[in-house]
């Protein structure tokens, strides 16, 4: 029998395979990377009956235009996504995102743009057929670590999806509430008392912008000056996804999924984890104001993400 | 040994054992980290992510859905790092050739430290060196003290493309780089030796933190042959 496999008539932007990341490998130089926006994955999973930490296709901007061989599937796409289905009697469907479609042999999905956003996801009913690296298969295209010898995809490759059954699948949709929110809540860093008092008003009264310099490893800004008057460099040191760092240029960097594990760079504030998959989501030229929370507060706001995520997540149990 | 215990964000612990880069502090540092793996290996800490020792610093990152801050903190306190097995670090000896053709600013130091070529490679081949820390790229080795006379800037101008297996000094560190990287540091050699393998899972970077690490020179023939 002849393995179901989507072939790729057009790779994308930035098309990789993510999950929830990989761990306890900072120390040695690898990162976590895993989706940029982890609970649009995770529905992605859920729509399609997959555990949820199963891995899903990310893409950003434009995604891929993809042919099904072999093979018939249940599939959902999570984010905010202008995509269509191509069916076999050349009839082009309109697909909605946060709802689950069969794909039957021969069609196609073209995933044409992402809207208002950056990152979505494709999810397949019980997986791609891939291998793990270090418990994850997350694609870092940095190290060059995961499936697809770590690099993104390109046109004519391949990506096989394991043995499915269709036959039983159920309709789930959910109603999901896309939130354009450019307020992004941080923690004081540790090297926040680094910067001017003028300078520390300013990262929190003033706007700053996201400039064209963002992958899946960090997210330049613009915007106001942040002026050192302790020292612009600091011994190396670990850093963890969500950090703003301010090099000597007096621009913040805040870092992603895919960032470098050690640096010598000042820590102004750290985003906040119910944040970052909102954060992630911004568009180049988008606004910023930073507000501040404390640490009792981000563990509060956590809390309320995951009973939002949870609810969505039990729509149909 | 920790002076100060503080968070970093909401999901990470930030260990600050003081200001400076010494072998004593950073040997703090590799105690905790050993100490905490052993722990989370045998599962007696749940919920922990990632551990990233670095010169004086131990950044702890955990799951905010399993364990919180307050929580987390009160472990490390009671850590009995004393008692606890210590792991038994290792000496390597890393050939490099310093031909021209792999050692790309001998010129620049030279000039700026007044010193022959000769003369920086045998302050530098001198000396038994001590891994403070592994990262920025995967598995490379953050490797002190360099010889007082050899110390020198970074690059003001970073390359983009330093080959893989180069070495690179600057202040009091040397470093290699594992796969090929941008990068302002001064290089002065090559190795052929792999120092990241990501295809060996179980082990993949051959220096880590505490270990002990030598260099010997090769000649151009003997590094072109190194991995028949």
């Amino acid at each position: 029998m002849t393995d179901t496999y989507f072939e790729i008539l057009r790779p994308g932007i930035n098309t990789t395979i993510q999950d929830t990341g990989r761990n306890y490998l900072y120390h040695i130089g690898i990162t976590v990377s895993g989706a940029i926006d982890q609970r649009s994955y995770k529905l992605a999973n859920y729509l399609t009956n997959n555990k949820l930490n199963e891995a899903a296709i990310e893409f950003a901007y434009q995604g891929p235009l993809l042919r099904l061989k072999n093979g018939k599937i249940n599939f959902a796409i999570t984010g905010n996504v202008f995509f269509n289905i191509i069916r076999n009697n050349s009839n082009v469907e309109e697909g909605n995102c946060y709802q689950n479609y069969i794909l039957n042999d021969e069609e196609q999905i073209d995933i044409i743009s992402t809207k208002k956003s950056v990152y979505g996801y494709l999810s397949v009913s019980d997986g791609f057929k891939l291998e793990k690296t270090w418990g994850s298969y997350s694609i870092n295209t940095k190290a060059q670590i995961g499936p697809n010898d770590g690099k993104k995809y390109s046109i004519n490759e391949k990506i096989y999806i394991k043995k499915t059954n269709v036959e039983n699948v159920k309709d789930k949709k959910i109603n999901y509430k896309n939130y354009f929110d450019n307020t992004i809540r941080v923690i004081k860093g540790t090297n926040f008392d680094y910067f001017s008092n003028e300078s520390k008003n300013i990262f929190f009264n003033k706007t700053y912008s996201v400039t064209q310099l963002v992958d899946r490893m960090g997210m330049r800004l613009d915007g106001p000056n942040l002026k050192n008057v302790i020292n612009t460099n600091i011994k190396s040191e670990g850093l963890i996804r969500g950090v703003i760092q301010v090099p000597a240029d007096g621009k913040p960097i805040i870092l992603l999924s895919d960032h470098g594990t050690i640096g010598g760079y000042p820590k102004i504030a750290v985003v906040i984890l119910a944040d970052l998959d909102k954060v992630a989501q911004l568009l180049p030229g988008s606004k910023i104001n930073f507000k501040e929370v404390n640490l009792e507060e981000a563990e509060k706001l956590f809390k309320d993400y995951k009973l939002e995520t949870d609810k969505y997540l039990n729509e149909y149990s | 040994m920790i002076k100060n215990i503080s968070n970093l964000g909401d999901s990470a612990i930030y260990c600050d054992f003081g200001s400076e880069v010494n072998e004593t502090i950073n040997t703090n540092v590799i105690d905790y980290f050993n100490c905490l793996s052993l722990l989370i290996k045998e599962k007696k800490i749940q919920g922990v992510n990632n551990l990233t020792p670095s010169y004086n610093k131990l950044i702890i990152s955990f799951d905010l859905s399993l364990i919180n801050f307050s929580k987390l903190k009160k472990i490390i306190e009671n850590l009995n790092i004393e008692k606890d097995i210590k792991i038994n670090n290792q000496k390597i000896i890393i050939p490099v050739c310093c031909d021209d053709s792999y050692g790309l600013d001998f010129e620049r130091l030279s000039k700026s430290l007044n010193l022959s070529k000769e003369e920086i490679l045998s302050f530098f081949f001198d000396k038994e060196y001590f891994c403070y820390m592994t990262g920025f790229i995967a598995g490379m080795p953050f490797l002190g003290d360099i010889n007082k006379k050899i110390r020198f800037d970074r690059l003001e101008t970073p390359r983009v493309k330093i080959p893989k297996g180069s070495i690179g000094i600057t202040e009091q560190f040397a470093n290699i780089y594992t796969h090929e990287s941008p990068g302002g540091w001064n290089i002065i050699g090559n190795t052929p030796k792999k120092i990241f393998e990501k295809l060996n899972i179980e082990d993949p970077a051959l220096i880590k933190p505490g270990d002990k690490v030598s260099f010997h020179q090769i000649s151009k023939e003997e590094y072109l042959k190194f991995n028949d």
